[in-house]
């Protein structure tokens, strides 16, 4: 098994990111494996997991969202991502460690250690096993990768929150309207 | 002014004319303390005030503060939701406004043709973010797992649009908050107890909701349909359990908040609503407590005649 480094590099000036807001602005590489060098931008980041359980988190994660090159994303085991992952975990880091010792259950060992195949068939236990804690981390990796400035730009959006610049919308055909203007009140006064 | 945070009220006391004479309550460390008060105004929600008024038991009040009815914890309501999403196959641009941006009460009053009494507030949804498209998409088993998830993803992301369906709870005396035998909370206050069925009218409602909203949706274009009803995680509200009425043997609280039983104990939450009403009820819990907060003010020649 390929060794993943658990912590991506400290940003060059020493400038750190707060909590889930790690931001790959000017890293919108067109391949998964090109994007995971922008792991630069991501602020370091002290583990609420065991390095066990990060590596499988880690990899849970590439396995539920993985690189794809046909899109030009990375997957959800890229460093910016995973770190901005970590950063998020909080309140949560006692929830996520039980699911992870589910994880290794299912997966009839420790996750981390089992070869491709044995992840893979273990990964699809956890999935689908009622209570094994899958939504938690289904949530935790969703809302993380989907806001990755290259994600977001592989779907065509601005990375930027919608408040308070908003979005320009082309404006709408108000003809459609004609036919409720036309049919004319139908309710009635509040007494 | 003072803000006592973190600190969490165990029962109300009372003197020996029957009225509140102020609150013990444990601080962040679970110390306890007593605060002395004039008035005590209670604001707990439905779950909280009747967990609170019940744990104030005394002699005087055995059943609990303010319960003189019986009805302290009872009438429990909720806003049982249907969820009803459509899949289209053009882009929405639903991410780029307010995501419930247009209501209908079409279906809000009682039509006995349809099976069931009042009604429900639809709800208009233009689509979802990012987030939201996966983490629901991946719940449903629409988006998987690997290599496909982002093809599935972006048939998802975008085309999305729905409703949901606000369906009014009726009031119903079994549906109750008790006081738990054993469970706790860490300073040793009893836990409420929840004791809910979602009756059968509500239940046809939310059918009837669905059945609309689908039309709605495929009409408007959508290729597929899919609904959540009740929906799990939302419309939860809490409502009902110390009700408000002219009536002493019939509700909890006068028409202006006051305890009925308890001339200087008022209520200013969800509790007091006697009807659920199919709109979210956090302004009107807003307009209730201003309005009950205006009564204190206007009535403090004579509050506790």
């Amino acid at each position: 098994m390929a060794t993943i480094p658990l912590h991506p590099a400290s940003p060059p000036d020493g400038a750190t990111a707060p909590p889930g807001a790690a931001s790959s602005t000017g890293a919108a590489a067109s391949t998964g494996a090109a994007a995971s060098t922008g792991a630069a931008h991501a602020a370091p980041v002290v583990p609420p997991l065991a390095d066990a359980q990060c590596h499988a988190l880690r990899r849970l994660a590439g396995l539920m969202i993985p690189a794809s090159d046909t899109y030009g994303v990375p997957g959800a085991d890229d460093p910016v991502i995973f770190a901005d992952l970590l950063a998020s975990i909080g309140a949560q880091a006692d929830a996520v460690a039980q699911a992870l010792e589910r994880l290794d259950a299912l997966a009839g060992g420790p996750f981390a250690a089992l070869d491709a195949d044995a992840q893979t068939a273990g990964a699809e236990r956890f999935r689908t096993t009622r209570g094994s804690g899958a939504a938690l981390l289904v949530t935790l990796v969703a809302q993380c990768y989907y806001r990755d400035d290259r994600v977001m730009r592989s779907l065509g959006m601005e990375p930027r929150p919608p408040f308070p610049k908003g979005f320009d919308v082309t404006p709408g055909d108000w003809s459609q309207l004609a036919p409720v203007r036309a049919r004319g009140r139908l309710w009635r006064d509040a007494p | 002014m003072k803000l006592r945070t973190r600190a969490r009220v165990r029962e109300i006391t009372t003197n020996d004319a029957g009225m509140a004479s102020g609150v013990i309550y444990h601080d962040a460390e679970g110390r306890e303390h007593f605060q002395a008060a004039e008035v005590v105004i209670v604001a707990c929600n439905g779950v909280g005030t009747p967990r609170l008024l019940l744990n104030s038991r005394s002699a005087r009040f055995p059943d609990g503060l303010a319960n003189s009815s019986g009805l302290v914890g009872r009438n429990l309501m909720f806003h049982p939701y249907a969820a009803i999403h459509g899949y289209f196959d053009e882009e929405l641009d639903g991410y780029r406004g307010p995501g419930n941006c247009i209501r209908s009460q079409e279906f809000y009053e009682t039509d006995r043709a349809r099976g069931f009494v009042r009604g429900y507030t639809f709800e208009f949804t233009r689509g979802r973010g990012p987030v939201l498209t996966a983490i629901s998409g991946m719940s449903a088993g629409r988006i998987p797992w690997g290599a496909d998830h982002h093809r599935a993803y972006r048939q998802l992301f975008n085309r999305i649009a729905g409703m949901v369906a606000i369906c009014e709870d009726l009031p119903e005396a079994h549906n109750t908050v008790t006081l738990d035998p054993e469970l706790t909370d860490p300073d040793g206050i009893p836990a409420p107890k929840i004791t809910y069925r979602l009756s059968d009218n509500s239940r046809r409602m939310l059918e009837h909701a669905v059945a609309r909203g689908s039309e709605i949706l495929r009409a408007a274009g959508a290729c597929d349909v899919s609904h959540e009803a009740p929906l799990a995680l939302g419309g939860w509200h809490l409502m009902g359990t110390a009700r408000m009425g002219t009536d002493p043997s019939r509700s909890v609280v006068n028409p202006w908040g006051r305890s009925h039983d308890v001339k200087n104990l008022f209520i200013v939450d969800g509790s007091v609503f006697v009807t659920s009403a199919g709109v979210n009820p956090t302004s009107t819990i807003q307009a209730i407590a201003l309005y009950v907060a205006d009564n204190i003010k206007q009535r403090l020649a004579n509050l506790f005649d």
